[in-house]
């Protein structure tokens, strides 16, 4: 229970913030109702902290969540409007499975301005529910904003997980709303399944070297990141529907304190490319230099496909750092992965050991590579790769 | 102005071997290091200190010989330096550190900004900065790679997908910090090293000195358990070529085919 104390001045700030109206004013001192949801937004709108949540220490009724829920993102597209980031139906396939294991209902959690009409592609993707919060206020991504509507809309419908997308928003979002909650949250996971009716979650740590499984045994929702590019998607299902809850949260602007003033975008930014990319051409150290880069790239050309690199070719200057393949670049997992002259780290190895088909180029037949690789060619990638792209030149025009 | 800076020490990840037979990890002969996302956090921190007159605090938590990168942030130039280290604070999650640092924060008082690395590179969750600012309801700025502060107002330069973004707030406020991709950390000279140990001993604070609930610490206060340490499943080796560059051209094209890419 939300608590008040004497310390209230009456200045009357929390509730206006309040998006439940639970605040009002009795006499010179705020109290607060039965429509609180614990959703914290009025904490920081009060300058002498009088208000205060106890949290629940030791365990909860953990059997009170159900629900499998995932945080879509939106990406604003060419045209200006906004669409759903890719990493959404990834994460609407995964969490498919466990809801189905757990026999939950599978929820897409959509927050902005207008976007409504993005909810059949939610349920063509596996979406049983979608929770709607439309607003002119949540036109953007704000921390403050859709924290508070996130810790809101869990408070009040107590889901039993809440998957978000390790990307720069989900990292930004889910420790704020773990944190507020007083419950865990594991990142950057590879891998989910189910032990026990607890979401086992999977990452790897020290840079790959070794995988942890994490679980959140006494607190709910459990909640987690994942990366884009790690789980599979399913094919759509056309015409399906989801059940729409439209829940009416009011934003105050005046929790809103961090402002955005600009935003640039780099129009020539590779990591969209190599994310979406079908093939990637990837190489490392042993392309030597940029000269090396260019026969990768016209063999990129030939194949319709993207440039990647590992950490060593980067941190030698061969490619800009949106190209990094790898633990700490982007993860990837395109049809066909070409690794030329890269040794197989395992920090990058976890970055693209998901691709379906993995062709391995690398004159060390000892390189760690070839673990991954479905096909290893020992060799040198100078004189392989521009014979490969001359060729492949040669059946086209024939 | 006053500012804290939180920093961390870790193993260098980059030189963590595996053991081929057990798979485990091998530790011993692994240097500590300063977090470098922290370092670079902390050089943002002196160089704001120094145009604004600013007072400067470093907090760290870990084991005792975490005091290592405390002193080496006093040598570099911070005015106070703090670790936080006991045995209640073993078995820390994200959740838990996040406690223990904001209680530690209030215990420090005044400030005006908090910077921090984004991530640590032995766990890099990158959640502990936001952690610690939702614990003090404080705004947060993620993945900054420029700062700049003009009276009560920080204007950042961040991260977002596909490019940056410019944002602005009223102070006090937590930002964490990305790295330029070559970043060369600085390391104080010996003189300074000297005189640091001598002027500025690092402060040592356990339990007794912050005002925490003891079930929210450690292990207790950590909603995540981890249930296993594994080395990562390899895959069963490919098949392997091996010949002229234009067999294997062959090779490759036959490969190509049969996978239905051309």
């Amino acid at each position: 229970m939300l608590t008040i104390s004497d310390e209230c001045i009456g200045c009357t700030k929390c509730v206006k913030v309040c998006p439940f109206g639970a605040l009002f004013m009795e006499g010179k001192v705020a109290k607060v109702n039965e429509s609180c949801t614990l959703c914290g937004a009025c904490l920081q709108s009060c300058s002498v902290n009088a208000i205060d949540i106890p949290r629940t220490i030791g365990t909860v009724d953990i059997s009170a969540y159900k629900g499998v829920w995932v945080f879509i993102e939106l990406l604003d597209a060419k045209d200006g409007k906004k669409q759903i980031r890719p990493i959404g139906h990834e994460l609407l396939s995964a969490g498919k499975g466990l809801a189905a294991e757990l026999k939950e209902e599978l929820c897409a959690v959509l927050i902005g301005h207008h976007v409504s009409g993005m909810i059949d592609k939610l349920a063509s993707y596996g979406a049983d529910k979608v929770y709607l919060v439309e607003n002119e206020m949540l036109q953007d991504y704000n921390t403050d904003s859709f924290s508070a509507v996130m810790c809101a809309l869990v408070s009040q419908y107590k889901p039993s997980m809440v998957l978000y997308p390790s990307t720069y928003v989900g990292r930004d979002l889910a420790p704020r709303v773990a944190t507020e909650l007083f419950t865990g949250l594991t990142a950057d996971c590879t891998g989910l399944s189910i032990k026990n009716g607890h979401l086992l979650q999977t990452r790897p740590a020290f840079g790959g070297n070794i995988m942890a499984n994490i679980l959140c045994p006494e607190k709910r929702p459990q909640m987690a990141t994942i990366r884009p590019n790690v789980m599979k998607k399913n094919p759509p299902v056309a015409g399906a529907k989801a059940v729409i809850v439209t829940v009416n949260i009011p934003i105050d602007k005046s929790i809103i304190r961090v402002k955005t003033v600009k935003k640039l975008i780099d129009e020539s930014h590779g990591i969209e490319k190599i994310d979406e990319a079908k093939v990637i051409v990837s190489g490392g150290r042993g392309m030597k230099d940029r000269n090396g880069f260019k026969l990768l790239e016209e063999l990129a050309d030939e194949l319709n496909g993207a440039v990647g690199a590992s950490r060593a070719a980067i941190d030698m200057g061969l490619k800009p750092k949106p190209h990094q393949v790898g633990q700490s670049g982007t993860t990837v997992s395109p049809t066909l992965y070409i690794a030329c002259g890269i040794s197989g780290a395992i920090q990058h190895l976890v970055g693209m050991e998901s691709s379906d088909i993995v062709i391995a180029i690398n004159k060390n037949p000892d390189a760690s590579i070839f673990n991954v690789a479905k096909y290893g060619i020992i060799g040198d990638a100078h004189a392989i790769v521009p014979r490969l792209t001359e060729a492949l030149k040669n059946r086209k025009k024939a | 102005m006053e500012i804290i800076s939180l920093i961390k020490q870790v193993p260098d990840s980059t030189r963590v071997k595996v053991d081929p037979v057990t798979g485990t990890l091998i530790r011993a002969g692994v240097p500590s290091i300063l977090n470098p996302y922290d370092h670079f956090a902390l050089e943002q921190a002196i160089k704001l200190k120094k145009e604004h007159n600013a007072k400067l605090t470093v907090l760290s938590m870990g084991p005792p010989q975490a005091e290592e990168v405390v002193r080496l942030a006093l040598s570099l130039g911070a005015d106070r330096g703090i670790l936080l280290s006991d045995r209640a604070f073993a078995g820390s999650d994200t959740w838990a550190t996040s406690y223990t640092l904001a209680q530690a924060i209030r215990k420090i008082g005044k400030f005006d900004l908090i910077l921090a690395g984004m991530m640590a590179i032995d766990g890099d969750t990158a959640q502990t900065g936001p952690g610690v600012a939702q614990q003090l309801r404080l705004p947060q700025i993620t993945f900054c790679n420029e700062l700049k502060v003009e009276g009560k107002k920080l204007i950042a330069k961040k991260l977002i997908e596909g490019g940056h973004e410019i944002v602005e707030c009223i102070m006090p406020v937590l930002c964490t910090m990305i790295m330029p991709h070559e970043y060369h950390p600085s390391y104080p000279s010996f003189m300074s090293i000297y005189k640091a140990q001598v002027e500025k001993p690092a402060e040592l604070w356990s339990l007794k000195n912050i005002d925490a609930e003891i079930k929210l610490l450690g292990l207790e206060g950590s909603p995540t358990r981890v249930d296993k340490i594994y080395p990562p499943v390899s895959k069963e080796k490919g098949t392997m070529y091996n010949g002229s560059p234009s067999e294997m051209v062959e090779i490759l094209i036959q490969i190509l085919k049969e996978e239905e890419v051309i």
